[in-house]
């Protein structure tokens, strides 16, 4: 179905621009026209669907169902809710004391919040557009089992003893039962189309123009940059390579967006899979920003475990789905 | 006069909820005071677990969105 966004994009660049499709500017403009069409078509689609689905599903219900369920199953489920249930990264505190309130264990929270970021609905969908569904799946599960082992290795260090005195006084008293409780209404259609409207326009407005930078930054590296650049000048899949990719990640937080179109163009170029991924999840879930306001419940100590937990998986991650797609 | 709270963690909506519910009150000749709350312990205390959330003395009214223009009428009166 989206081969519609390559037919456009040669009949533009070809046609239209008569540019050749051997020449350099030409692989560029070509790759920059089929990615920004089908990205935005994705994304205006996709969104609103999923928005739309959204507006029924909300929090205090995946917080009752976590608080009831057993607790191996539940670091599953926290990662699975955290996967399926988008939620602004300013909700990750209010989401945090009140699952802690009703008595969830920290690492099955934490199980949620960490898959949360990684997995999110514009990075998973993009992946999808551009790099394929295998990659997206691996992507997917390697988010999920971060999650799950984080949140188990959380438990395991007693995580709990490092949050603020007041969040763990909530969480010995698991004051569920004196919490206020919305009453939830049935949406009517007209309501959800109003929240899945809203949430499409707020996305765009945020992501649009990183669209526009990292597939023009693909666009150049793919027309300019010759085939197979890495393998041939960084050896294959290099043990420091991936710890770099990790770190450099860090700081490009928030722009997931313009990050995905540029790994299409690396892995064309012959980075290595692992490499590229752990770029990836590092540029989509480990951010300073939102990792000083969860200050707010957790003391620095247990912030530095979780951030050093976060980068040493993507940096093990990376390695391992090196040394296995290396044939 | 009708005491309102902005629960939220300083996010954009949180600013916009605010704003919209005093030029609501404003528009309807309400005499309110709007006052936005970061804090961690009030979120808790009221169980609110998506933000922005709206206190009307005291009471839970709203929570896990920018409210529409009806709905703060509605709670302003």
């Amino acid at each position: 179905m989206l081969s519609i966004f390559t037919q456009l994009a040669n009949w533009l660049t070809y046609s239209l621009f008569s540019l050749d499709s051997n020449s350099r500017l030409g692989q560029a403009v070509h790759f920059f026209i089929e990615d920004t069409t089908k990205i935005f078509f994705l994304i205006v689609l996709m969104i609103y669907v999923i928005a739309l689905i959204r507006a029924s599903l909300n929090i205090e219900r995946v917080r009752d169902y976590l608080a009831k369920n057993n607790k191996f199953f539940g670091y599953l489920m926290g990662s699975t809710f955290g996967a399926i249930t988008p939620f602004c990264s300013c909700s990750s505190i209010p989401v945090f004391l009140g699952f802690t309130s009703a008595g969830i264990p920290v690492g099955i929270t934490m199980s949620f919040l960490l898959t949360s970021p990684i997995i999110n609905e514009v990075a998973v969908l993009m992946l999808l557009g551009l790099v394929g569904w295998e990659i997206t799946i691996i992507y997917v599960l390697v988010g999920m089992s971060i999650g799950i082992v984080g949140g188990v290795f959380l438990d395991f260090i007693r995580a709990e003893k490092l949050l603020q005195p007041f969040a763990l006084k909530a969480y010995q008293a698991a004051a569920f039962s004196n919490a206020e409780h919305i009453i939830s209404t049935k949406l009517s259609f007209k309501e959800r189309h109003d929240f899945a409207k809203v949430e499409l326009l707020d996305i765009l407005s945020r992501i649009w123009k990183w669209v526009f930078i990292g597939v023009g930054l693909g666009a150049a590296l793919h027309g300019f940059l010759p085939d197979l650049w890495f393998e041939e000048n960084l050896g294959h899949g290099q043990w420091w390579s991936v710890p770099m990719a990790v770190l450099a990640g860090i700081p490009l937080y928030s722009n997931a967006t313009g990050v995905i179109p540029i790994m299409e163009s690396l892995i064309v170029k012959g980075l290595p899979l692992g490499t590229t991924l752990a770029f990836c999840m590092s540029t989509v879930a480990a951010s300073f920003p939102e990792f000083i306001l969860l200050k707010q419940v957790m003391t620095w100590k247990l912030l530095a475990i979780i951030f050093t937990l976060l980068l040493l998986s993507f940096t093990l991650v990376g390695w391992l789905l090196n040394i296995i797609y290396v044939v | 006069m009708k005491e309102i709270k902005v629960l939220g963690i300083g996010c954009a909506k949180c600013i916009k909820t605010a704003e919209l519910i005093q030029a609501v009150a404003n528009n309807c000749g309400i005499q309110v005071h709007v006052v936005k709350d970061a804090s961690p312990e009030v979120i808790l205390k009221h169980g609110v677990m998506s933000t922005p959330a709206v206190i009307v003395d005291n009471q839970l009214m709203h929570s896990g969105s920018i409210p529409d223009i009806k709905k703060i009428e509605k709670f302003l009166n």
